[in-house]
C-alpha cells in the first residue's frame, strides 16, 4: 500500500500556497495527513502535486474576537483541545474533541483538513454547524466568507473550488453560561460515530429557552440542524415533554445507510442521541428538566 | 518525479538523504537508516505500530512523509533504550507480561512515553484511552495496561526520591 | 529436585531484543541486493483468466521481472498446492495452483508477480499490468451455494458441496421420540481473521555455490513449509531451508502454506536474486485465510429434570474455494458440540459449502466457538423454559470426575476416538463462579436497575482437544563452552516458546537459564518437524524437551560420577555444575564435561560413555489432550442504542499442569480478547459478488483497550496423565466460549424485554432491532 509518485511542495506563505494550487494540474494541500494519507496509500486518491501546509505559521491559532473565536486552519486538533480560550468559551468543542480519533491523529490532525475532508460522522463540523460558523477560504483571488451551511455540497464533498483551501473558521459564540450536549454513539472509542447530536441551550428566567440548537451528525451526508427541533424549543419553557418532542422531531432527519449502520437505525440513535444532548445542556445551562 | 532531500534528527543523531518524496516516514526509518524497531502493520493510520514521537508528539510514522520530518526531532523506540540496559517502563513491560510477539510493543512504548510525560499520575481508565491508538491482537491489553501503571508509580517514586 | 523453573512466573527471554526494538521479523532480514515483489491480484470474485498484457509494466524502470503461471518452473506451474488434511468426506480435493492459470475464483487470487528495485515501483507496475477476464457469476452466501440451479464456484465442478458427513452416536431417534421437552434453535455465527498485527511475509535467496534455497517466512509451520516447497519445485528437501524468524503473531491463518510462499521462492531462482515480499493489509484482509459463516439448525431433548436426553441437527459450513485443510474446522466443531456434557444420544449433519471467497482455515478456536456456542445456547434455553438456573442445568448435566477417562462416542480429528483423559468439569464451574461472585450478582443486578442500568451475567464451558499429534522435537545439546545449544520444531508467534522450553530443560539438566542457546522454527536446525496450531506445543515440544533434558542429565551425571570418581547417586546439577555431595564437594562444569565427552582423537571411549552430551527426543503423543473451561462474564447493556460494555470477566480453566503461569495467564487474557471480538465486534463483509466489504481496520473492528477488561483467572491443574509433563494445551481456551457467555450475558442483562439472541457477531443495530419488534421502544421513549 504505497502510494503513486508524487511532486512535494512546501511553501512558507499563503500566498505561495496559493500560487501553487491554481498552477499545479491534479494538486491536493496536504494538512494533517490522517484522511487523506491513508487514501493516497490505498491508491483511492491519485495526485500529481502535493503542496504541503505545515509550514504556513500563518494559518495556526485561535484568536479570541467580538462574540466569536476565529481557529486557523492549520490549528492541531490537540492544540484545539488543550486550548483555555476553548475550554472556557467553547466547551462543545473541547468536549466533541475527545472523540475525535485518537491523541496520535488529533496531534497531526487538523481542523481545517476535518471540514474540508467532510466525513459524514465527523465530530468537528458538526461542532462548526452548531455555531454557525463562517469559513474562510484562500485562493490567488483573495479570501472569501462562506457560512457553514453553504459549506457543504453532498457526500464527502465541500464548495471549495480545486485551487481553494480552507484559511481559518469563525465559530459564533454562545452566551457565557450557555448549555451544551455532546453524544455520539461510536462502535469503540475513537471511532467516526454511527450517529451523534450536539445541543445547545440559552435559557433564560422562568426557565424559557432564549435560544436552542439542535445538530446531528453521522445520519445524513452532512451535518444537520433540525430546525423543526430548535423551533419546538424556542420560547417554550424547558420541560421533559419539550425535550421528547425535540427528539421525535430529530428522528424525522433523512438517513444514509451503509455496512455499519441502517437508515433505520440511524434514526432510532438521532432520537436517543437527541435527547441525552438536550438533557445534559438544560443541566448545564442549570435547568431540571 | 520528486526526490527531494530529507534532513533531520532521528534519536539524537543527524541524518540527510536524497529520498523520493513519497517514500514514508516509516519507511524511511526502516530501510534508509536501518532502524528497524518502528514496526508497519497497515499503513493506514489505525493500528499504531508505527508510531514515533516528531518534536516530541505521538505521530503515526506511516501517514508522513519522510520529506515532512525536516528540521524535525524524531524519537523511536531504539531512542527510548538507554544504552546497555532498559528503561523503567521497558523494564515494567517485562515484569508484568506486556508482550508477547513484540510486533505492537514498540508503538505502545511510544504512546506510553508521551502519556506518561504528560500525565505522571494516569487512572487506569486513562492508560486504556490512551492506549485505543494502538492495537494489539496477543496481549488482550491486561499486562500493558499493569505496565503502564506500575512504570508510573516507579518513576513517581524515583522522582521523589531525587527531591527529598 | 525442587520445581525452580517448572511453575514458576519467570519473566520472559524473548522480551529484552523486543523491547529494545531489536526483534527480527522477516522484513527486518536484510539481504543485498534483494528486490521486491509485488502481486497482481484478481479484482473479480469468479472469472476466466483470459490474458495477462505485462508489456508496459516490463519497461518500467526499475522492473526486474513480470511472472506468470507460464513463467513458472515446469514442476510448479501446473501443480496445485498441497492438501494436508486427506478426508474420505471430501467430494473435492481442489486447491489453488501458485498462479491462478484459467480461472480466478476469489477476490485477491494471485495472477503475476511483478519484481522490482522497491515495493512502490512494484506496485507501480502491478498497476500498469492490463489483465483480461470473462467475469463469471459468483457465490457469495454458502445458503445460495446449496441452491439448485446455484451458479458454480468452480467452472469444473458441478456441485458445490465440497464435502457432507455425518457425527453420531446412540440413538436420537428414541431420544427425541419420549422427550418430555424439545426446542429447537437456528443460530448464525460468523469468526472473521486471525488478524495478527505483523502481515505474512517471505523471502527467498538462492546461494548458487552450494545450491541451498533459503527461504524466511513468517509462517507457524516451516517444516510443514519446506516439504510442500520441496515438492512444488523438485528440490531435495535438504537444497531448503525455511526459517520463520519472529514472528508478529499467528493465531491460525500463518498455519497454512500460501501461494506466495512458493512463488517468491521460484522468483528468487528465476532473476537469481534475493526477492522479499511483505504483504500489506489490504492484501492480508483479502488472500489470508479466514473462519467464516456458519448456519445452525439444532435441537436439544431434556426431561422434566433438565437432564440431556439428546442433541441433533444440521450445520452449513463456508469453506470459501478451496480446501487446503480439508474440513478439518467443522469436523471439529461438529465433535465439539457434545463438550463437558452427558450427551446419551448425539446426531450432527454437515454440509461443507464452496463459495468464492478466500478458503476457510482454523484461526484461534478452530471450529470450537461455534460449536459451543450452539450447545451453550440450547442449554440457556432449557433453563428458561423450565426456569431452571442456568448453573444448575449445566451442573446437573455435567460428566463427574469419578466418570473418567470419558469416551464420548465420536473420532476426533486426531484420528483417535474422543476420550476425555481427565478433568473436574463440576469443580471449574464452581471455582469460576465463586471467582466471579455469581451469588452476589442478584444485588448487583437489583442496584443497577434502580439506577436505570440493564446488567447481566452469562456462562459458558467448554472442552478442548489441544496437544495434537504427530510429533515436535526438540534437541538438546551440551556443548565445551558451557552453552546449552536446544534446537526444536516448535515455533513462535508470542506464546514464548523459547521461555517455556527453556524452563523445562533448565529445570532438567540443572544449566542455567541464561546458558540456553535455542534456535526455533528452523529446519536446518532439527530434521523433523511440524508447528504451531490446535495448542499444541506446550504438550509435544514441552514432553519432548522434559525426555532431552532427562536424558541428558543422566548422561552429565553418569560422566561427571566417572570424572570425579564418586557413586552417580553424589552428583548433583545446579547452575551449570556437577558437584559431589561428599568430602570436599569437587564439581566440574558442563562444559568442561562436554569437551571430555569429546574424546580423544584415535582413542577409544571409556566402556558405557556415548559420544558427546546431547539427545534428540520426538514425543509423540497417544491422544489429544483435554483442557476444559468456564468462562462467567458481566455486561450491562445501553437498551437505548443496543451499546455493550463488559464490566467483569472471570475464567477458570484446567489446562493441566502449568509451566508458566505468567505466559498461561497471557493466553487466556488474549484468547478472551479475541472471543469478545468475536462475540461483538468482528465481521468480514461481502457483498452479493463476493467482494470483500471490509477490507481495512477501519471497517472491519478489532478490539481497543478500551473494550478488553482484565480477566479474573483461576487455574485448576488436574494433571494430564498422558503425558510427562501432564500438561495440556492453553492457546485457544481464552477464545472457545467467549461469545456465547457473552451473549448470553446480554439476554439477561434484556430479561425485562424478553429479547432472545443466537448470533454471533451480535451488533448493538441487531440489539435495538431485537428491542423494538419486542414492543421494548413504546414504553422506554414514554421514560
Amino acid at each position: 500500500m504505497k502510494p503513486a509518485p508524487f511532486d512535494y511542495h512546501a511553501p512558507r506563505q499563503l500566498k505561495e500556497a496559493a500560487e501553487l494550487l491554481a498552477k499545479l494540474p491534479n494538486a491536493k494541500v496536504l494538512a494533517g495527513g490522517q484522511s487523506l494519507v491513508p487514501m493516497m496509500n490505498f491508491r483511492y486518491v491519485i495526485v500529481d502535486h502535493l503542496v504541503d501546509l505545515n509550514g504556513l505559521d500563518e494559518l495556526r491559532g485561535i484568536v479570541v474576537g467580538d462574540g466569536r473565536l476565529r481557529i486557523g486552519a492549520m490549528t492541531r486538533q490537540r492544540d484545539i483541545e488543550t486550548s483555555p480560550e476553548i475550554q472556557r468559551l467553547c466547551p462543545l468543542m473541547a468536549e466533541a474533541l475527545r472523540h475525535v480519533g485518537h491523541r496520535q491523529t488529533r496531534n497531526r490532525g487538523t481542523i481545517g483538513g476535518s471540514l474540508a475532508h467532510a466525513d459524514p460522522a465527523a465530530e468537528l463540523p458538526a461542532v462548526c454547524a452548531a455555531h454557525d460558523a463562517i469559513v474562510h477560504v484562500a485562493s490567488v483571488r483573495g479570501i472569501r466568507q462562506i457560512a457553514f451551511h453553504e459549506f457543504g455540497s453532498g457526500f464527502m464533498a465541500t464548495s471549495l473550488a480545486p485551487d481553494e483551501m480552507i484559511a481559518a473558521i469563525d465559530l459564533q459564540l454562545w452566551r457565557q453560561g450557555h448549555g451544551y450536549g455532546f453524544h455520539e454513539f461510536a462502535r469503540r472509542q475513537g471511532d467516526f460515530a454511527l450517529a451523534g447530536a450536539v445541543a445547545l441551550l440559552d435559557i433564560g428566567a422562568d426557565n424559557v429557552v432564549r435560544r436552542a440548537g439542535l445538530t446531528l451528525f453521522g445520519i445524513a451526508t452532512s451535518p444537520v440542524r433540525v430546525e423543526a427541533a430548535e423551533a419546538r424549543l424556542t420560547g417554550q419553557p424547558l420541560d421533559a415533554s419539550a425535550i421528547r418532542a425535540a427528539s421525535a422531531a430529530a428522528r424525522q432527519t433523512e438517513p444514509i445507510s451503509d455496512i455499519h449502520a441502517s437508515g433505520e437505525y440511524r434514526r432510532h440513535l438521532a432520537q436517543v442521541l437527541s435527547s441525552r444532548a438536550l438533557n445534559d445542556a438544560a443541566q448545564r445551562a442549570g435547568v431540571q428538566a | 518525479m520528486g526526490r527531494q532531500a530529507a534532513r533531520m534528527n532521528v534519536n539524537g543523531k543527524s541524518y540527510a538523504r536524497v529520498i523520493d518524496a513519497r517514500l514514508t516516514l516509516a519507511d524511511f526509518l526502516r530501510h534508509e537508516i536501518n532502524l528497524t524497531g518502528t514496526h508497519v502493520g497497515c499503513e493506514h493510520g489505525v493500528c499504531g505500530a508505527c508510531t514515533v514521537l516528531v518534536d516530541g508528539r505521538t505521530a503515526r510514522s506511516c501517514l508522513m512523509f519522510a520529506v515532512q520530518a525536516n528540521g524535525c526531532e524524531v524519537t523511536t523506540v531504539e531512542g527510548l533504550t538507554p544504552e546497555g540496559k532498559l528503561s523503567v517502563l521497558q523494564q515494567a513491560f517485562i515484569d508484568n507480561h506486556g508482550l508477547q510477539c513484540g510486533f505492537c510493543t514498540p508503538g505502545m512504548l511510544i504512546t506510553l512515553t508521551e502519556l506518561l510525560r504528560d500525565t505522571p499520575d494516569p487512572s487506569e481508565q486513562e492508560v486504556r484511552e490512551a492506549l485505543t491508538g494502538n492495537l494489539c491482537r496477543c496481549t488482550g491489553y491486561a499486562g500493558i495496561v499493569a505496565a503502564a501503571l506500575d512504570a508510573a508509580r516507579r518513576l513517581r517514586d524515583a522522582d521523589k526520591q531525587e527531591t527529598t | 529436585m525442587g520445581a525452580k523453573h517448572f511453575g514458576a512466573r519467570v519473566t520472559r527471554l524473548e522480551d529484552p531484543a523486543l523491547l529494545a526494538g531489536r526483534g527480527r521479523f522477516v522484513d527486518d532480514v536484510k539481504l543485498p541486493g534483494a528486490l521486491h515483489a509485488c502481486f497482481v491480484r484478481s479484482p473479480h470474485a469468479h472469472a476466466k483468466l483470459v490474458s495477462i498484457d505485462s508489456k508496459v509494466a516490463l519497461i518500467m524502470p526499475g522492473v526486474h521481472a513480470v511472472i506468470t503461471a507460464a513463467d513458472l518452473p515446469d514442476s510448479m506451474r501446473t501443480r496445485r498446492l498441497p492438501l494436508l488434511l486427506p478426508n474420505p468426506a471430501l467430494a473435492t480435493t481442489k486447491t489453488q495452483h501458485p498462479l491462478a492459470r484459467d480461472e480466478v475464483c476469489y477476490v485477491g487470487q494471485a495472477v503475476a508477480v511483478v519484481i522490482a528495485d522497491t515495493r512502490y515501483i512494484a506496485e507501480d507496475a502491478a498497476a500498469a499490468m492490463i489483465v483480461q477476464y470473462d467475469v463469471l457469476p459468483a457465490i457469495s452466501d454458502c445458503r445460495t451455494a446449496a441452491e439448485d440451479n446455484a451458479p458454480h464456484v468452480h467452472g469444473d465442478l458441478s456441485s458445490n458441496v465440497a464435502a457432507s458427513f455425518r457425527m453420531a452416536y446412540g440413538d436420537t431417534d428414541a431420544a427425541f421420540a419420549d422427550a418430555a421437552h424439545v426446542f429447537t434453535e437456528g443460530l448464525w455465527q460468523h469468526r472473521g481473521g486471525g488478524m495478527a498485527m505483523e502481515t505474512r511475509a517471505v523471502l527467498a535467496s538462492h546461494d548458487p555455490a552450494s545450491d541451498l534455497l533459503t527461504v524466511w517466512s513468517g509462517t507457524q509451520t516451516p517444516h510443514l513449509g519446506r516439504q510442500a516447497l520441496a515438492d512444488l519445485l523438485d528440490r531435495d528437501l535438504q537444497s531448503i531451508r525455511m526459517i520463520a524468524p519472529d514472528v508478529g503473531g499467528g493465531f491460525g491463518p500463518k498455519a497454512i502454506f500460501y501461494p506466495e510462499e512458493a512463488v517468491i521462492p521460484a522468483a528468487a531462482l528465476k532473476v537469481a536474486r534475493p526477492v522479499k515480499w511483505i504483504e500489506d493489509r489490504r492484501e492480508h484482509f483479502l488472500c489470508a485465510t479466514q473462519e467464516r459463516d456458519q448456519y445452525w439448525e439444532m435441537s436439544i431433548a431434556v426431561d422434566d429434570d433438565a437432564q440431556i436426553l439428546g442433541v441433533r441437527g444440521r450445520m452449513l459450513h463456508d469453506t470459501g474455494a478451496y480446501v487446503p485443510w480439508g474440513i478439518v474446522m467443522p469436523y471439529i466443531a461438529s465433535t465439539t458440540v457434545p463438550g463437558p456434557y452427558v450427551v446419551p444420544a448425539y446426531q450432527l449433519d454437515t454440509t461443507v459449502m464452496l463459495t468464492n471467497k478466500v478458503p476457510t482455515t482454523p484461526v484461534r478456536g478452530a471450529g470450537r466457538p461455534q460449536a459451543v456456542f450452539a450447545m451453550e445456547r440450547l442449554l440457556d434455553r432449557v433453563a428458561r423454559e423450565l426456569n431452571i438456573d442456568r448453573t444448575e442445568v449445566r451442573r446437573r448435566n455435567l460428566i463427574q470426575p469419578e466418570q473418567m477417562p470419558y469416551e464420548v462416542g465420536l473420532l476426533f480429528r486426531d484420528g483417535k476416538p474422543l476420550v476425555y483423559d481427565s478433568g473436574d468439569y463440576p469443580r471449574v464451574q464452581e471455582k469460576a463462579l465463586e471467582l466471579a461472585d455469581y451469588d452476589g450478582f442478584r444485588e448487583r443486578r437489583r442496584a443497577a436497575l434502580d439506577e436505570g442500568r440493564f446488567i447481566g451475567i452469562g456462562i459458558a464451558n467448554y472442552v478442548e482437544g489441544t496437544g495434537l499429534g504427530p510429533f515436535e522435537g526438540v534437541t538438546v545439546r551440551v556443548l565445551a563452552s558451557g552453552k546449552i545449544v536446544v534446537a526444536t520444531g516448535a515455533t513462535n508467534q508470542g506464546q514464548g516458546t523459547r521461555t517455556t522450553l527453556s524452563q523445562i530443560i533448565a529445570e532438567q539438566t540443572g544449566c542455567r537459564l541464561d546458558d540456553i542457546v535455542m534456535t526455533i522454527g528452523d529446519t536446518g536446525a532439527i530434521a523433523q518437524g511440524v508447528g504451531a496450531f490446535a495448542s499444541r506445543q506446550a504438550v509435544n515440544a514441552g514432553s519432548s524437551a522434559l525426555v532431552a533434558g532427562q536424558a541428558v542429565r543422566k548422561q552429565l551425571v553418569a560422566l561427571a560420577a566417572r570424572t570425579l570418581d564418586v557413586p552417580e547417586s553424589e552428583i548433583d546439577l545446579d547452575d551449570g555444575q556437577a558437584t559431589s555431595r561428599r568430602g570436599n564437594k569437587p564439581s566440574i562444569g558442563f562444559g568442561d564435561l562436554a569437551r571430555l565427552a569429546q574424546g580423544i582423537p584415535g582413542v577409544s571411549l571409556p566402556a558405557g560413555q556415548a559420544a558427546g552430551l546431547e539427545h534428540t527426543a520426538y514425543y509423540t503423543p497417544s491422544q489429544a489432550a483435554y483442557c476444559s473451561g468456564t468462562h462467567v462474564v458481566e455486561v450491562q447493556v445501553d437498551a437505548m442504542t443496543g451499546g455493550v460494555k463488559i464490566l467483569r470477566y472471570t475464567v477458570a480453566h484446567d489446562a493441566g499442569r502449568v509451566i508458566n503461569p505468567l505466559i498461561v495467564d497471557g493466553q487466556v487474557q488474549g484468547g478472551v480478547a479475541h472471543g469478545i471480538g468475536n462475540a461483538l465486534l468482528e465481521w468480514m463483509q461481502y457483498d452479493a459478488n463476493a467482494q470483500p466489504l471490509t477490507t481495512s481496520f477501519a471497517d472491519y473492528m478489532l478490539p481497543m483497550a478500551t473494550d478488553v477488561p482484565t480477566c479474573a483467572i483461576a487455574h485448576v491443574e488436574i494433571v494430564n496423565p498422558l503425558n510427562p509433563l501432564g500438561v495440556k494445551g492453553a492457546g485457544e481456551g481464552g477464545t472457545i466460549p467467549a461469545p456465547a457467555a457473552i451473549i448470553s450475558a446480554i439476554e439477561d442483562a434484556l430479561t425485562p424485554f424478553g429479547v432472545h439472541f443466537a448470533e454471533t457477531p451480535l451488533t448493538p443495530e441487531r440489539i435495538v432491532a431485537a428491542m423494538r419488534a419486542a414492543g421494548a421502544y413504546e414504553r422506554l421513549f414514554a421514560a
